[in-house]
């Protein structure tokens, strides 16, 4: 289990625990945070996960595979910090891990 | 006097319009009623991930069971509607309850298209729609076990891949010339055809099934040309029959599904339909389609949940799917239906390609394998209805987003 905080386009906040191995999609979608649709179920088809990573975690991630990094471009307001939870795992390393919502998906 | 809306059908639509009905500011009763037993849960993963084994039955929920509670929403489970009065405005459940309501959303999706020989009754015959089928079909589906699938769509050739990978002996047979005839072009219909081969799976297309013998446990599956196949076990994916019979005797409109306007709305007031079991207008198109996808089943029941509001969220959207096979993913963006040419961007030999589909220079829809980019090029340019360039799609060395100038 580790903890992954949620931060709202309105500032709230939430600490999820995720069991290592669920993606982050699944852990907001399972734990009622709002702006995750998550439509495709989590296989990178959709781009309805969109989150924006904090900053101090970025470098931390395992980098985008090249079908995340295409569909993201469908995701409004992409930025450098950019990702789709749903190809985020939970791992050991990512305890403490903070992503922001955005207000809605695309 | 509270409203209240009855959600029939607790699949992909019938959730998503819960959902919505609240977002959109909905403060009346909400029940979503649904014959499964199971809150909603996503269907895609079935001839996928959780017929694999990766993924069990509580991870499929489109949400979690506190979500409902949150939001107000009340399930009521393992009960299915039996006859539904317009002019009383109420709906009849199967253990006796009669339910009134002020607007009425059909989402009642579709079963699969029965086989329709002698020996179709064979208990190691099976379909593929519910977790209750997944768990059916499970008992059978084990290493060096026959599987003879018929029908050549994409449940079948998903779940041709799943076995495959498990060690199936799998043999697919097809009515038609070539797999997926229904839906794609003869060259993506040739890829899938070629990558199932290498890994093993048998095709055989041309081959219709005319009776199934055998005994208790072991099927004979006998085809058109007189040649009989030994299965373990036999799954049918020869198509959807859309659920439209509840609206149909209530005197609701319908012609291939329950029809609806772009809002939603069917031929009686106060009641409309989503998902599966809706034909819908598509201005992009101009014409009326009836779609079994994931995407369709939620913008629609978006659209049915604003107008129940009393919003307006006309449906106007680029259909689009997907399909899971090995390491291939196929995206496919618009409808090709009517296309009089195709262009091919990139290599099949590479598993990555792209096919769109042309009427005259408009582009109608593409099949993106492996090709996200192109997935994604094709949703934006296809409500434009512009005039496309063949020769520049079909260039490779063109790079994707200068497509969309
Ligand atoms: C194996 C499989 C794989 C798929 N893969 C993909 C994919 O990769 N990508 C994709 O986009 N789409 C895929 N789909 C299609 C997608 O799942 C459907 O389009 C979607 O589920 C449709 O949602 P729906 O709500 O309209 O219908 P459904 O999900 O079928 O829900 C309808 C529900 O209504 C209930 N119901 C019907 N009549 C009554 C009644 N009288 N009373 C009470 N309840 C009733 C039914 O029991 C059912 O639970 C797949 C479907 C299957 C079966
Ligand atoms: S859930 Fe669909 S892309 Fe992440």
């Amino acid at each position: 289990m580790i903890k992954v905080t949620y931060i709202e386009h309105n500032g709230t906040q939430r600490i999820v625990d995720v069991e290592a191995g669920v993606s982050l999609m699944e852990a907001a979608v399972s734990n009622l945070v709002p702006g995750i649709d998550g439509d495709c179920g989590g296989v990178c088809a959709c781009a309805t996960c969109h989150v924006f990573v904090d900053d101090a975690w970025l470098a931390r991630l395992a980098p985008m595979e090249s079908m995340e990094d295409a569909m993201l471009n469908l995701a409004e307001g992409r930025d450098a910090n950019s990702r789709l939870a749903c190809q985020l795992k939970a791992a050991p390393e990512l305890d403490g891990l903070v992503l922001r919502t955005p207000i809605g998906q695309h | 006097m509270t409203e209240t809306v009855l959600v029939l059908g607790g699949g992909q639509a019938g959730a998503q319009a819960a959902a919505s009905l609240r977002q959109e500011g909905f403060g009346g009763r909400i029940l979503l009623i649904g014959a499964e037993p199971l809150l909603p849960y996503q269907r895609p993963p079935l001839s996928k991930a959780f017929l694999a084994g990766e993924l069990p039955r509580e991870r499929l929920l489109i949400k979690p069971e506190a979500f409902y509670r949150q939001a107000d929403i009340e399930p009521m489970l393992g009960v299915a509607a039996t006859a539904l009065d317009v002019q009383a405005r109420h709906l009849s459940l199967d253990d006796g309850r009669r339910l009134a309501f002020d607007r009425l959303l059909l989402a009642t999706g579709g079963r699969p298209r029965p086989l329709d020989c002698p020996g179709a009754d064979h208990s190691r015959l099976h379909y593929l729609r519910t977790v209750a089928d997944v768990e059916h079909l499970r008992r059978h589906f084990h290493t060096g076990a026959r599987l003879v699938i018929i029908g050549a769509g994409y449940i079948g050739l998903e779940v041709a891949a799943v076995a495959a990978k498990h060690g199936l002996r799998v043999t697919v047979l097809e009515a038609a010339p070539r797999a997926l005839a229904r839906v794609t072009s003869p060259e993506v219909s040739a890829f899938f055809q070629r990558i199932h081969t290498e890994a093993g799976v048998e095709i055989r297309c041309n081959t219709g099934v005319v009776r199934i013998e055998g005994t208790a446990d072991l099927a004979r599956v006998i085809t058109g040309d007189g040649a009989g196949l030994d299965a373990d076990l036999v799954l049918a994916g020869i198509g959807l029959l859309p659920n439209v019979e509840l609206a149909q005797s209530a005197g609701i409109a319908c012609d291939n599904g329950i029809l609806v306007d772009e809002l939603g709305n069917t031929s009686a007031a106060g009641i409309l339909a989503a998902g599966d079991c809706a034909n819908h207008p598509n201005a992009i198109y101009g014409c009326r389609f009836r779609l079994e996808s994931v995407h369709n089943a939620i913008e629609q029941a978006k659209t049915a949940a604003a107008t129940m509001a009393g919003k307006r969220k006309p449906y106007a959207q680029v259909p689009w799917f997907w399909s899971d096979q090995y390491d291939i993913k196929l995206q496919t963006a618009g409808i090709n239906r009517g296309y009089d040419s195709v262009v091919v961007r990139g290599d099949p030999a590479t598993r990555s390609f792209a096919v769109f589909y042309l009427l005259g220079e408009r582009l109608l829809a593409v099949d993106a394998i492996n090709r996200p980019a192109e997935f994604i090029a094709a949703r934006t340019l296809i409500p434009r209805r512009a005039a496309v360039d063949a020769t520049r799609l079909a260039d490779d060395a063109v790079p994707v987003k200068d497509l969309l100038a």
